[in-house]
């Protein structure tokens, strides 16, 4: 036997994770409470739920101002303002899908205690990745949050659609993550680390041998690879064409509060985690990546913008539209600056707030269930009920990107990060998508307003809980429409960038 | 040198086998297979002076995935043939021609990358197992990593959630999914424009006008 004394341990500061301890731990009570009080409502979970993202939330804000070590915990957990930025964006994301799934539940029947605390560790998941630095942390977390997603996207598993569409996002998901585990595996070959800053060091060794004593390799190569099959992981959670194909159908298929969190929190958390693994860890083979990236971006905008177009169903519209935007993001990253960086963070929280608000608005609309998703019955929306058309309407215009509206903001950034890293052909392609892309809006639109409704009844149901849930991020759309400089002037400062970024002069 | 005898003797067993799992038409001759390659790995890694990988091997491949292996494979039936018929066109050339480059890539990439050694880059035993294989990894595994192995139990809390959430039903939930709603025969079309999705039985013909979800109408 050893002495315990000389087992050495890396000093355990947990503060920079406590946001998740907060949400896993409000995880496991309401696993426990269900299980002690099986009779319950689930509006008490519910709350409880709630109550966790707000103190995870706030957990998160007084990280803001961490003053300790920035990598803690053996250096897989980072202590940036990144990770700050997007745990809170995805908190907001996470406290409108409760509000929002509370109300499915409750008039669907499907209430189970399980589906809060599955909600829970997703978020936990998914605020987990934006602070890891740790290629293996990445992908724990990444299974985290796609095994719970997997769950709740079949929680309706008496509908067929349900089981369908987690079946489809399961199996894609699980070849998915063998491609990342993969890529990490060589990446560590390559590198002998998986540590995010430890790789960006190797490498730079092999690209510039007059550099301070390392370990030489013979080439990037292996490393290439690596970027390579890690990219195909994140592309396939962030829904990149051509790996895009269980989008449409785990979209239309989820309980429509579930695909509210999913298409904004996976899509926040996968491009959080891509962002630093790709500017951090391969920052020094940024001009190698960059140009697979503009390639992937205007295929994932074009094919995503001219498949919306021909859906009748308003989820799967709404689903292809999001790969759409995934190519959106993508070409502020494959700007591969700083900028870019900004760009896409900014783009990101826009959109985030849009599409779970749109998705919420689709689920008031469905009053019950999943019915109503068809173009057909958005007709005269805005007459039956001016608050849903006309929340949908601005979110819609948000996604189409016309002023006054943040995602007007957001375009015109990540466009112009573009052009200034000069992919204006990209950014060329990026604004005829837009265009296409623009129609399969505003077609939504002209039918909400200039169509007869076929019934005059305004969707029921509607509670002041889940009007403040849709009606905030409408508010927060035309806001930061009207003044972006409150978001940007937050981005603005260099400590928002992740850590170790940037720092390669290449 | 006794390394490289058990080498020469366990590397083309456990090709053999693997062939063998891949091209047995019976379901358990593949598991059984699979078994033999398990176990001469397993040796192999003992070879290697990785007792705790040959002892894991065997305890979690060999023992409990592969008697997980067989029940399900029992549970499904024994003799059931699995449909070897292509059901995209050329399908399975394109895999096996994909397949191969991204095999030729990884090897030049790997002999491009790190070299590929014709020999030992020293004693595995002074270099990794500092004294002793288990130790040396219990070292790795509870102080570097110890937060991911935290964070592993969190992923299988949520794997014990799904089973639980799916085996077990409360009254009146009914049976599981009703097959007769599905569409018969046809397999579910992969993905199209305007893609069809089976009907559903709660929602199509709600609103009067609504036929089947998401069909192209």
């Amino acid at each position: 036997m050893i002495p315990a004394a000389t087992l050495p341990h890396p000093p355990l500061v947990f503060g920079p994770l406590s946001p998740e301890l907060v949400l896993v731990g409000a995880g496991l009570l309401v696993m426990l409470i269900d299980a002690l009080r099986p009779g319950n409502t689930g509006r008490f979970l519910a709350s409880l739920t709630f109550a966790g993202i707000v103190a995870a939330g706030i957990a998160a804000a007084l990280l803001w101002n961490w003053h300790g070590p920035t990598l803690v915990l053996g250096g897989m957990i980072a202590a940036d303002r990144y990770s700050v930025f997007f745990r809170l964006v995805i908190l907001v994301v996470a406290a409108i899908a409760v509000v929002l799934s509370q109300h499915y539940l409750e008039r669907s029947g499907e209430y189970r205690g399980e589906y809060y605390a599955l909600l829970l560790f997703a978020t936990a998941g998914m605020t987990l990745i934006t602070a890891s630095a740790d290629l293996i942390m990445v992908f724990l977390a990444l299974e985290i949050l796609s095994l719970s997603l997997y769950l709740m996207t079949g929680f309706s598993f008496r509908r067929l659609a349900s089981a369908e569409a987690a079946m489809k996002y399961f199996l894609l998901g699980a070849f998915s993550s063998a491609f990342f585990l993969f890529g990490l595996a060589l990446a560590y070959g390559a590198t002998g680390t998986t540590n995010l800053a430890g790789i960006a060091t190797r490498l730079l060794f092999t690209l510039a041998p007059t550099q301070p004593r390392g370990v030489l390799l013979p080439s990037p190569a292996l490393a290439l690879v690596a970027a390579a099959f890690l990219g195909i992981g994140f592309a396939f959670k962030v829904s990149v064409v051509p790996f895009h194909m269980w989008t449409p159908d785990a979209y239309q298929g989820a309980p429509t509060p579930v695909t509210a969190f999913m298409s904004a929190g996976t899509k926040v958390a996968a491009f959080a985690a891509f962002l630093r693994v790709y500017t951090v860890a391969f920052g020094p083979l940024t001009n190698d990546w960059r140009p697979i990236l503009v390639v992937l971006a205007a295929l994932t905008m074009v094919v995503g913008s001219v498949l919306a177009i021909a859906q009748r169903d308003v989820k799967r519209m709404l689903a292809y539209s999001s790969v759409a935007h995934a190519g959106f993001i993508l070409t502020a990253v494959a700007a591969g600056t700083a900028e870019g960086v900004r760009d896409a963070m900014f783009y990101l929280a826009v959109y985030a707030v849009t599409i779970v608000a749109a998705f919420g608005i689709v689920m008031l609309v469905s009053v019950r269930g999943e019915r109503n998703l068809s173009l057909d019955d958005y007709r005269g929306l805005a007459r039956r009920s001016p608050f849903l058309g006309g929340g949908l309407a601005v979110l819609l215009l948000s996604m189409a990107g016309i002023p006054p509206t943040s995602g007007f903001v957001a375009k015109v950034a990540v466009f112009s990060a573009a052009v200034r890293a000069g992919f204006w052909p990209l950014v060329l392609v990026a604004v005829l998508a837009s265009v296409v892309a623009a129609f399969f809006y505003l077609r939504l639109i002209v039918v909400m307003y200039m169509r007869e409704p076929e019934v005059a009844a305004a969707p029921a149901g509607e509670t002041v809980l889940t009007r403040l849930a849709v009606g905030l991020p409408v508010a927060a759309t035309v806001l930061l429409g009207v003044l972006p400089g409150v978001l940007f002037d937050v981005l603005a400062h260099p400590s928002v960038l992740p850590l170790g970024g940037f720092g390669f002069g290449l | 040198m006794p390394q490289l005898v058990l080498f020469w003797i366990l590397a083309p067993i456990s090709i053999v086998a693997a062939f063998g799992m891949v091209l047995a038409r019976n379901a358990v001759h593949s598991a059984l297979f699979l078994i033999v390659t398990f176990f001469s790995l397993a040796v192999a890694f003992l070879a290697l002076g990785s007792p705790f990988l040959f002892v894991v091997q065997i305890i979690v491949y060999a023992g409990a995935i592969m008697v997980l292996f067989l029940f399900v494979i029992m549970l499904l039936g024994v003799d059931r043939e699995e449909s070897m018929r292509e059901r995209i066109a050329g399908q399975r050339w394109m895999a096996l021609l994909l397949g191969l480059g991204l095999l030729a890539e990884v090897t030049a990439a790997v002999r491009l990358g790190i070299g590929i050694r014709t020999r030992a880059a020293g004693d595995f035993n002074v270099l990794v197992n500092h004294g002793d294989n288990v130790r040396a990894l219990a070292g790795v595994l509870f102080n570097g990593y110890f937060l991911p192995f935290e964070v592993t139990s969190v992923l299988l809390i949520v794997a014990a959630v799904g089973v639980i959430l799916h085996a077990r039903r409360r009254h009146g939930d009914g049976g599981p999914l009703d097959r007769a709603d599905a569409p018969p025969g046809e397999p579910l079309p992969l993905e199209e424009p305007g893609g069809s999705t089976p009907v559903d039985p709660e929602s199509a013909g709600v609103s009067g006008a609504a036929g089947p979800v998401g069909a192209a109408r």
